[in-house]
C-alpha cells in the first residue's frame, strides 16, 4: 500500500471513530441530539476541538502555525474521506478562506504566528472591509483613510457589506495609505481588532429581510503599524490575490449537478434522475389527462433549468479535471460565478410563477414556511449577480481575460 | 469516464483537423454548390477518409470498421463541422451503417458493412416523412407478398439519398401513423422499379433527397431485424445519431464563434475596434459560457453512449437542446457582428448559419426534446 493509501486509511478510520453523529451523515437507525440541546452543543464543541488540534481545519496550512501540514494530495484525500461521510468542516469562515491564505503568502512571520492559530482553531471570527459606498465594482476607488501617528495608523472612513461584522472579532481592512498616489498604488491591508474605540457597526436590512451584512464606521480608529500586512501602499496586489480565493470557494460552492440528481451509492449504479424542481412544481400545477406536468410553457421553463444544471455541473467537473491535468481552462470562476448566480435567479423567478401568490406571502398566518422562504429566496437572490462581482463585471473579466478582446 | 480529452484523442484532433483544413474547407462546400457538382461531395476525398479509418470509425473491426468509440467519433465530427464538410459521414457511417449494425442479421452486415467502412459504398436511412422530426410518423406501408414485401410512400429529406448505393427504408407493416409498434426497415436497391429518388437542393448545400415508393418489392432477406419491431433499433440508433451531429453542432459554432472574435478584433469603425464596445464584449462573453457548457455535454453524451449508461436517452435530449440553442444564438450573433459584410454570399459566415438551422431542426429540436427529457423524467 502506497504512504497516501495508508494515510486514506488512516484518515478514513480516524473520522469514523471521532465524529460526532451530527457532524456527519447518520447511518441507519442513528439519532444525533437535536437543535439547541447541551448534547449538541458538547458535540459540536468537541469535534471542533479533535479537528483543530490535528490542524485539519486548515489541512494544507505548515504545522508551525498549527495546520495540517498536508500535501496537496493528502488534503485531497481528507476532503474526499470527510465528504464521503458526510462531516462538517468545524470552522469555516474568512479567516481559513480568505486571510489565512494572504496571510502565509504576504504576511511576515510574526504576524504568521501571531494570526494563524487562533484562525485554526476557529477562535477569532473574521469580517473583510472592503467595499465602501463609492467603492464597488471600483473597488480600488476606495477612501477610507489610515495616516501613520508614531506606531499606529489612525483610521476614519467606512465600510459598507460587511457580512457578519456584528458577530467579527478582528477585521482585514483595506485603507487608503497614500492619497497622493494614482488609486491602485496608495492602498494597504490592515488587520485590527473591532472593539476597538470608534468601531461601530449597523446591520443592513434588504429587500428580503434581516441579513448578515452591515455597515461599518471608523471613527479615529487606532490600529497598530505592526498589523499592517506586506508593502505599505502595496495592498492592492493583496486584496486581489484574496477576491480569488473568494471567487473559487463561491464557485466550489456552485459546483453540484441537477436538482434532482442523486448521487451514486456503493454497490450498484444507481441511475441519476432530474425531476426535483417537476416534483416541486407538482402540488401547484398537477398533472393533466395524460399525466404530464399541466402547463406546458413552465414544463418547458423547467426542463430548461433542469438542463442548464446539467451542463453546469459537467463544465465544472471538466473545469476541475482539466485543472488536476494542469490543463487549466483559466477564469472559469468567472464564468461559474456568473452562470450560477444568473441561473439561481431564474430558478427563483419560476418557482415564484410555479407557485403563483403563495409564494409571495411575506410572513405569518396563511402561508408554510416552505412557502415564505420563496418569498425570500426570490428576493435574495437578485442580489447573486452583483455580490462578489457583479455579472457585468464577471463578463468583462472572460471578454478581456480569455477572448481577449481590446480595451 | 473522464469528460478532459485523452492524449490519443488530441492527436486523433490534430489529425483531424489537419485533413478537414487542407481537404474540406469551407471554400470546399462552396465550389461543390456553385458548380451543381452532382455528387455532392468529393468521392476522393471521401476515400481518403476510408483510408484514415472514418468512414467505419465506430464499425466493429470483424466488418472492417476501426471498433472505436463514439468520444472518438465526436472528435472527427467536430472538426468536420468546423468547415463544414459535407462527406457524409453521419448520414452513412452514423446515421444508416449504424442501424445495420444494431438490427442486422449476420449476412447483412457481413455483406455491407465492410464495403462502407471501405469507403466503397454509401447508405442512407429513410425514415422522416414531414417537415418537423417525429421518430415514428410513418405512413409508408410495407404489405406482405409470397417472397417479401411490397413498400409504397414518400420519404423526404433523406441524407445521402441520391448517392446511396443502398437505401434502408422505415416503413410501416402494421399499427396507426404515429404508432411506436408496426415500423419494419428494410434494404432497398435504389435503382430497382418503383424507387423514384430526387435531389433536393437545401439551405446548407448537404445532400438530401426525396424517395418515392410506388410498390417497390423487396425480398424477405432484406428486413433488418424483426417485422414490426423496428423501434427497438430506430430508438438507440437516433440517440446516437442525435449525439453525434451534437459534436458536429459544437465544431460549427466554436469555429463561427472564433471567426467572429476575430472580426471584432480587427474590424475598426469610429476609430477604435468594435470589440471593445461593451455590449459586443458581453454578448461575446455569453457566447463563451454557452459554448464551453455545450463542450461539456457533448463530451458527457458520447462518454454515456460508450458506457451505455442507463441515463443516455435524457442526455440526449439535454445535448440537443443545449447545442440547437447555442448554434442558433452563435449563427444569429455571427451574421449581426459581422455587419454587412456577414450577409454577403461571399463571406462565409452566412454558410454556418444555413448549417446550424438545419442541424438544429435535424432529429428534433431543442422544443421536441424539452418535451421529450420531461416525458423521460416522468412528468
Amino acid at each position: 500500500m502506497s504512504d497516501l493509501e495508508e494515510f486514506r486509511r488512516e484518515t478514513r478510520d480516524w473520522l469514523e471513530a471521532n465524529c460526532p453523529p451530527s457532524r456527519r451523515r447518520l447511518r441507519d437507525g442513528e439519532v444525533a441530539p437535536a437543535w439547541g440541546t447541551p448534547e449538541l452543543y458538547e458535540e459540536v464543541e468537541r469535534w471542533k476541538k479533535l479537528i483543530c488540534d490535528k490542524g485539519w481545519s486548515a489541512p494544507s496550512w505548515p504545522r508551525e502555525y498549527a495546520g495540517g501540514g498536508l500535501s496537496t494530495a493528502e488534503a485531497r484525500v481528507l476532503a474526499q474521506e470527510m465528504a464521503r461521510l458526510g462531516c462538517v468542516p468545524p470552522v469555516g469562515g474568512f479567516g481559513i478562506h480568505l486571510l489565512g491564505p494572504v496571510l502565509l503568502e504576504f504576511g511576515n512571520e510574526d504576524q504568521k504566528r501571531r494570526f494563524l492559530p487562533d484562525i485554526v482553531h476557529g477562535r477569532v471570527n473574521w469580517c473583510q472591509g472592503y467595499s465602501e459606498p463609492g467603492a464597488g465594482s471600483d473597488l480600488a476607488a476606495l477612501q477610507t483613510r489610515a495616516e501613520l501617528d508614531g506606531d499606529e495608523y489612525v483610521i476614519n472612513g467606512q465600510k459598507i457589506w460587511t457580512t457578519s461584522a456584528h458577530l467579527a472579532d478582528w477585521i482585514f481592512c483595506l485603507v487608503r495609505t497614500d492619497p497622493e498616489a494614482a488609486k491602485h498604488d496608495g492602498i494597504s491591508f490592515i488587520l485590527f481588532d473591532m472593539k476597538s474605540p470608534g468601531v461601530s457597526v449597523s446591520p443592513i436590512q434588504l429587500i428580503s429581510g434581516a441579513s448578515d451584512f452591515c455597515q461599518v464606521f471608523f471613527d479615529n480608529v487606532r490600529a497598530k503599524a505592526e498589523n499592517l500586512v506586506g508593502e505599505k501602499n502595496g495592498g492592492w496586489t493583496i486584496a486581489k490575490r484574496l477576491l480569488q480565493h473568494e471567487r473559487s470557494g463561491l464557485s466550489g460552492m456552485m459546483g453540484g449537478g441537477a436538482s434532482g440528481s442523486k448521487p451514486p451509492k456503493s454497490g450498484k449504479r444507481q441511475v441519476p434522475t432530474f425531476r426535483g424542481m417537476a416534483d416541486a412544481a407538482e402540488p401547484y400545477l398537477g398533472r393533466d389527462e395524460h399525466g404530464r406536468l399541466a402547463d406546458a410553457r413552465l414544463r418547458d421553463e423547467i426542463v430548461q433549468l433542469e438542463m442548464d444544471g446539467i451542463c453546469f455541473g459537467l463544465t465544472m467537473k471538466r473545469s476541475s479535471e482539466a485543472a488536476k491535468a494542469g490543463q487549466g481552462p483559466g477564469h472559469t470562476v468567472s464564468m461559474a460565478k456568473y452562470y450560477a448566480s444568473e441561473s439561481n435567479k431564474r430558478r427563483q423567478e419560476l418557482m415564484v410563477s410555479i407557485m403563483g401568490n403563495r409564494s409571495l406571502g411575506w410572513e405569518g398566518e396563511g402561508f408554510d414556511p416552505a412557502e415564505l422562504d420563496q418569498a425570500r429566496s426570490w428576493l435574495r437572490s437578485k442580489g447573486n449577480s452583483i455580490e462578489g462581482g457583479t455579472s457585468e463585471i464577471q463578463l468583462n473579466v472572460i471578454a478581456k481575460r480569455v477572448l481577449g478582446l481590446p480595451d | 469516464m473522464p469528460l478532459v480529452p485523452t492524449e490519443e484523442q488530441e492527436m486523433l484532433r490534430q489529425t483531424a483537423r489537419e485533413f478537414v483544413t487542407e481537404h474540406t474547407p469551407v471554400k470546399h462546400l462552396r465550389a461543390l454548390r456553385d458548380s451543381k457538382d452532382p455528387v455532392g461531395y468529393s468521392t476522393e476525398i471521401w476515400k481518403r477518409m476510408g483510408e484514415l479509418g472514418w468512414t467505419g470509425i465506430t464499425l466493429p473491426e470483424e466488418y472492417g470498421g476501426s471498433g472505436l468509440g463514439y468520444a472518438e467519433l465526436g472528435i472527427i465530427l467536430e472538426e468536420c463541422g468546423r468547415t463544414l464538410t459535407p462527406e457524409p459521414l453521419l448520414a452513412s457511417v452514423v446515421l444508416a451503417a449504424e442501424a445495420l449494425a444494431l438490427g442486422g442479421s449476420e449476412d447483412q452486415k457481413r455483406e455491407l458493412l465492410p464495403r462502407v467502412c471501405s469507403a466503397e459504398q454509401t447508405l442512407a436511412l429513410a425514415f422522416q416523412e414531414s417537415g418537423r422530426f417525429h421518430p415514428y410518423r410513418t405512413a409508408t406501408t410495407a404489405t406482405s407478398t409470397n417472397d417479401g414485401y411490397r413498400i409504397s410512400g414518400s420519404k423526404q429529406f433523406v441524407l445521402n439519398g441520391h448517392m446511396a448505393d443502398h437505401l434502408i427504408v422505415v416503413a410501416r407493416t402494421s399499427g396507426a401513423e404515429f404508432d411506436r409498434s408496426g415500423l419494419s426497415l428494410f434494404l432497398v436497391d435504389p435503382g430497382s422499379a418503383g424507387v423514384e429518388v430526387t435531389r433536393l437542393s437545401m439551405v446548407d448545400s448537404r445532400n438530401s433527397a426525396r424517395v418515392v415508393l410506388s410498390g417497390a418489392e423487396v425480398p424477405a432477406a432484406n428486413l433488418l431485424g424483426a417485422v414490426g419491431d423496428g423501434a427497438t433499433i430506430l430508438d438507440p440508433l437516433f440517440d446516437r445519431a442525435t449525439a453525434a451531429v451534437c459534436a458536429e453542432m459544437l465544431g460549427s459554432a466554436s469555429e463561427a464563434f472564433e471567426r467572429t472574435v476575430e472580426y471584432l478584433k480587427t474590424r475598426e469603425q469610429f476609430g477604435c475596434r468594435i470589440g471593445s464596445f461593451q455590449a459586443l464584449k458581453h454578448r461575446a462573453a455569453l457566447m463563451f459560457c454557452e459554448l464551453e457548457l455545450s463542450r461539456s455535454i457533448v463530451a458527457d453524451v458520447l462518454s454515456a453512449i460508450d458506457e451505455q449508461r442507463e441515463e443516455l436517452p435524457t442526455l440526449v435530449c439535454t445535448a440537443k437542446a443545449r447545442l440547437s440553442d447555442t448554434a442558433a444564438l452563435v449563427s444569429r450573433e455571427a451574421i449581426q457582428m459581422h455587419g454587412g459584410i456577414g450577409m454577403t454570399d461571399e463571406e462565409e459566415i452566412g454558410f454556418f448559419l444555413k448549417r446550424a438551422r438545419t442541424a438544429e431542426l435535424f432529429l428534433g429540436d431543442a422544443r421536441y426534446h424539452r418535451d421529450r427529457f420531461a416525458a423521460l423524467q416522468g412528468f
